[in-house]
């Protein structure tokens, strides 16, 4: 009755998927040895590690499950061993409280599924894969159309795009850093996986407005992770902010593609998916390195507040340089990475809108410009998490006495991070492989598009029938040698002029001493984005001072926060909703067992109606 | 070729400088320093010793390089004199943005590294006029796309037909070579007060061969700015073989329109006073704004 290939699917996206989740666990599995150590308990450490293989080997049956019970099944697992490592750390309050947070909003977004699940069975009677696509395709357009949106909050709620994006900032951080690293990494990912199987494979795009409405959503997500991660202090938490934004980052691309699919243009369809593919392989590397640095951090000080950091670069060399890389990753920064992926969406909108006519194209443009925004907000957030974290001097005794961490710790970081620069200047190479992948979910023949393996010249000519513009280049080996080739000159011309070099104190303006007091600290970094975006963030503020006399301020207290929208105006609301239909029930369940008896006749009563009935 | 644009580059952007200082010096009814003054200082610099702060790492020790680097190479990538640019396979314009906001990066990074608050502030300011050029930035990238079909830049630089989507994306491109290059109303490079400098308090613990480095990145920057604006209100073909005097005439025209830009920047600089830091976003709002109907008037095809 069982059998594997019945059971299990191993086409190019899910050998995709595979090779995702296996590098990125794989390093934080390597991380995990020197993370656990000295923290946990013996028990706690074993638990920890079997907790960590069933994790991943869910997440493996979630991307290769080829019929919907093992797909929900693997889900649920997955879900719920997470869990677990939510509340790893007990003892905290707020890990209880994170970890609630999490299985609440979690199943909701499951509950969705199954609906969407079983509107699917109805139509196929059949739990397989390739039955229910064929099913699918007969359904009418209201009901693919329902089974979308329930998809779309099903896995949305997953990948945490806004506004279904709360649990995210609550649960990742909590868990240790290396399960932080894949959760932000790979976990989430496998919503974009079940997106791209349901709503591609199986479903099929029929109407424009599908991709659009995934397009506004995936911009939407951009922003508001971007502009609160800019807000955050906690390291940790800035990091699955950022999560927030680079799941809409990869949207942008399948939404895209989703677009692309029902406009017919079949070549732009697996370009857009190329590039939230690469985008969503470029960011389980760079989120789970800055997240396995993160951890490095917060071990070494004892804290997951930026605010107390400083100076580490110092302390920890070989953490800072992995965190360098992973913060010019996540800015888009040539020649590493996440540039190569942020150009190929850029230009995959750009080529969208030379085939699509009049407002479209604006639609597109704008879509392009506010991906920009993020990027550039992005870099000035891992300006001010790097800035703050690593360079001038120590802000407390944590990170005055912060150590390099141990050999196993620093080579899980390694590997992730010379994934980055190969990621980025292999890029030719890897667009190659993703065609495949992308082409065979489409079911497009895509060897028309040849891309050569040292540059990413788009060869319009192959990607699209229409008006054909011209080819644009970008080639990132050559870019990073003309990079490091100017850089050098410069760096040796300044050599040999042997000038003399002096040390001596940071400019203080003439008074004595500029301590860590003086430094500039991420709240203050952060400020004139808390007043630009004050039409989103309510910041509030309040200033206090305690007053020997009128003259003479002994002490000076300032206090910033911003308003969680969100959580403010849409989930507290509906809980509030919620409790107050939970009162009202009350009221029908007194305590009388004679009141329940009658209950219970009543319903035997309305049953025998019902049978009768048919 | 490559290293003779490079070369061309690199002596000729500090004079786009010196002669925006003395146009601003001459309106304001002042002698004003000699135009070559960009170059004695560089020279200056370049001579000097120079004094590190204690509390800096090596991202302080490397960023002028990384910064000179990033603008040079950004400054390959656009077809100056040679047509097409020479190193046009490496990049288009999407990658000269980004190359140059590696730069900015790391000088933003730097500016923390001193541990003053002058560098804080000034990198904050920095990274936030710097995010709110990028949209309108790509805007005015999309609708050059739209025009010529490719954001390759030697694309665009050999058409020579003048638009009104062009011209007003020249416009968008102007008020975001301002912010971008430091100038009035977004930053001013002549003063060293805090409240209004950006640029400046960045850089404020450089000195020497260091500080020369990235005075000179910010001036190929500016350069490679102007060029880019130029060629779009003034888009020229490749001059007539052979006629010497006409390439004599054409040579004059192709520089002569960078003075051009050079000599409303200077204008603008003087007729404008500062903005506030706020004022900025409504300013890059504009710049935007103008980038989308830019986007429309290509899209019309005006």
């Amino acid at each position: 009755m069982f059998n594997l290939s019945a059971n299990f699917i191993f086409d190019p996206l899910s050998i995709f998927f595979i090779f995702v989740i296996l590098i990125v666990s794989s390093a934080a599995a390597l991380y995990s040895h020197g993370y656990l150590k000295n923290a946990y308990t013996f028990p706690r450490k074993v638990f920890a590690w079997v907790l960590l293989l069933i994790f991943v080997c869910s997440m493996l049956l979630v991307v290769t499950g080829s019929n919907l019970l093992v797909f929900i099944i693997a889900w649920e697992l997955m879900s719920l061993v997470s869990y677990f490592f939510v509340v790893f750390d007990f003892q905290y309050n707020r890990s209880i409280q994170a970890g609630m947070i999490y299985i609440v909003i979690t199943h909701i977004g499951t509950a969705f599924l199954l609906a969407a699940f079983l509107m699917i069975y109805q139509a196929a009677h059949s739990f397989d894969f390739i039955a229910l696509k064929d099913a699918c395709h007969l359904l009418p357009m209201q009901t693919r159309n329902t089974i979308f949106l329930l998809l779309l909050i099903g896995f949305g709620t997953k990948a945490g795009i806004v506004p279904m994006h709360i649990w995210l900032p609550y649960a990742h951080p909590q868990a240790p850093s290396h399960i932080s690293s894949i959760m932000s990494g790979v976990m989430i990912k496998t919503a974009i996986y079940g997106m791209i199987r349901f709503i591609f494979f199986i479903l099929g795009i029929t109407s424009p407005w599908w991709g659009i409405l995934v397009l506004i959503l995936a911009i939407i997500s951009c922003l508001v992770g971007v502009i609160y991660a800019l807000m955050e202090h906690d390291i940790k938490k800035l990091l699955a902010y950022h999560s927030v934004e680079n799941i809409g980052i990869i949207l942008l691309g399948v939404g895209l593609g989703m677009f692309f699919v029902s406009m017919n243009l079949p070549y732009l369809a697996v370009f857009a998916l190329v590039a939230g593919l690469y985008h969503l392989i470029n960011h389980a590397i760079f989120k789970g390195l800055l997240f396995l640095c993160a951890g490095s951090v917060c071990k070494a000080t004892g804290t997951r507040n930026m605010e107390k950091m400083g100076g580490l670069i110092k302390r920890m060399p070989h953490t800072a340089v992995y965190f360098l890389i992973g913060a010019m990753a996540i800015s888009a920064l040539p020649p590493l990475n996440g540039f190569v992926s942020e150009w190929l969406t850029l230009q995959a909108f750009f080529l969208g809108a030379l085939n699509t006519l009049g407002g479209t194209k604006v639609f597109l443009g704008i879509c392009a410009a506010m991906l920009a925004l993020t990027g550039g907000l992005a870099a000035a957030c891992f300006v001010k998490a790097f800035g703050i974290i690593f360079l001038a001097q120590p802000r407390s005794q944590y990170a005055e006495s912060a150590r390099e961490v141990s050999w196993s710790m620093k080579a899980g970081m390694f590997i992730l991070a010379a994934l980055v620069i190969i990621f980025g200047l292999a890029a030719g190479s890897i667009v190659k492989l993703l065609i495949k992948v992308s082409a065979a979910t489409l079911g497009v023949d895509g060897s028309a598009l040849n891309l050569s393996a040292y540059n990413l010249t788009l060869n319009l000519q192959a990607l699209m029938p229409g008006p054909v513009g011209k080819d644009s280049y970008l080639s990132l080996p050559y870019l990073a040698a003309l990079l490091v080739i100017l850089g050098a000159i410069f760096f040796v011309i300044y050599r040999l002029a042997k000038r003399k070099s002096l040390t001596y104190k940071t400019w203080d303006c003439g008074y004595y001493k500029v301590g860590s007091r003086n430094e500039y600290t991420a709240t203050a970094f952060s400020k004139p984005f808390r007043i630009a975006f004050s039409f989103f963030l309510f910041p509030y503020h309040k200033t206090q001072k305690v007053r020997e006399s009128f003259y003479h301020v002994k002490a000076f207290s300032y206090e910033t926060h911003t308003t969680p929208v969100f959580k403010k105006y849409v989930y507290y609301p509906l809980l509030a909703w919620i409790l107050k239909f939970a009162r009202l029930l009350r009221r029908i369940q007194p305590g009388s067992i004679h009141l329940y008896l009658a209950y219970i006749f009543a319903v035997i009563i309305l049953l025998i109606m019902f049978i009768n009935k048919f | 070729m490559i290293i003779l644009q490079a070369l061309v580059f690199i002596v000729s952007a500090p004079f786009l400088s010196g002669l925006i200082t003395k146009i601003k010096n001459n309106l304001r009814m002042r002698q004003g320093e000699s135009i070559l003054q960009p170059y004695y200082n560089l020279a200056k610099l370049s001579l000097k010793s120079e004094v590190l702060s204690e509390t800096t790492s090596w991202i302080f020790k490397i960023t002028p390089y990384i910064l000179l680097a990033s603008s040079l190479a950004g400054a390959l990538l656009i077809p100056l004199f040679i047509y097409p640019a020479p190193l046009r396979g490496i990049g288009d314009f999407l990658a000269l943005i980004f190359i140059f906001s590696l730069g900015r990066f790391f000088l933003s990074l730097a500016a923390l590294d001193a541990g003053s608050s002058f560098g804080g502030m000034g990198s904050s300011r920095e990274m936030f006029i710097s995010s709110l050029v990028e949209p309108a930035l790509c805007m005015v990238v999309f609708s050059i796309f739209l025009q010529f079909g490719s954001t390759d830049i030697s694309v665009f630089c050999g058409a020579h037909q003048i638009t009104a989507a062009s011209l007003i994306g020249a416009v968008a491109l102007f008020l975001i070579c301002l912010a971008e290059c430091a100038r009035i109303p977004v930053d001013n490079q002549e003063t060293h007060l805090e409240l209004t400098m950006v640029q400046e308090a960045m850089i404020l613990e450089y000195s020497g061969m260091r500080l020369a480095f990235i005075e000179l990145a910010a001036y190929i920057k500016q350069m490679v700015f102007f060029f880019l604006i130029a060629q779009l209100i003034f888009p020229i073909s490749l001059p007539a073989k052979g006629n010497f005097i006409g390439l004599l005439f054409w040579g004059l025209w192709y520089s002569g329109r960078i003075f051009i830009v050079a000599l409303i920047t200077a204008l603008v600089e003087v007729s404008l006073a500062k903005m506030r830091l706020f004022r900025v976003v409504d300013y890059l709002g504009f710049a935007f704004l103008l980038g989308i109907i830019a986007v429309i008037c290509a899209v019309i095809g005006v």
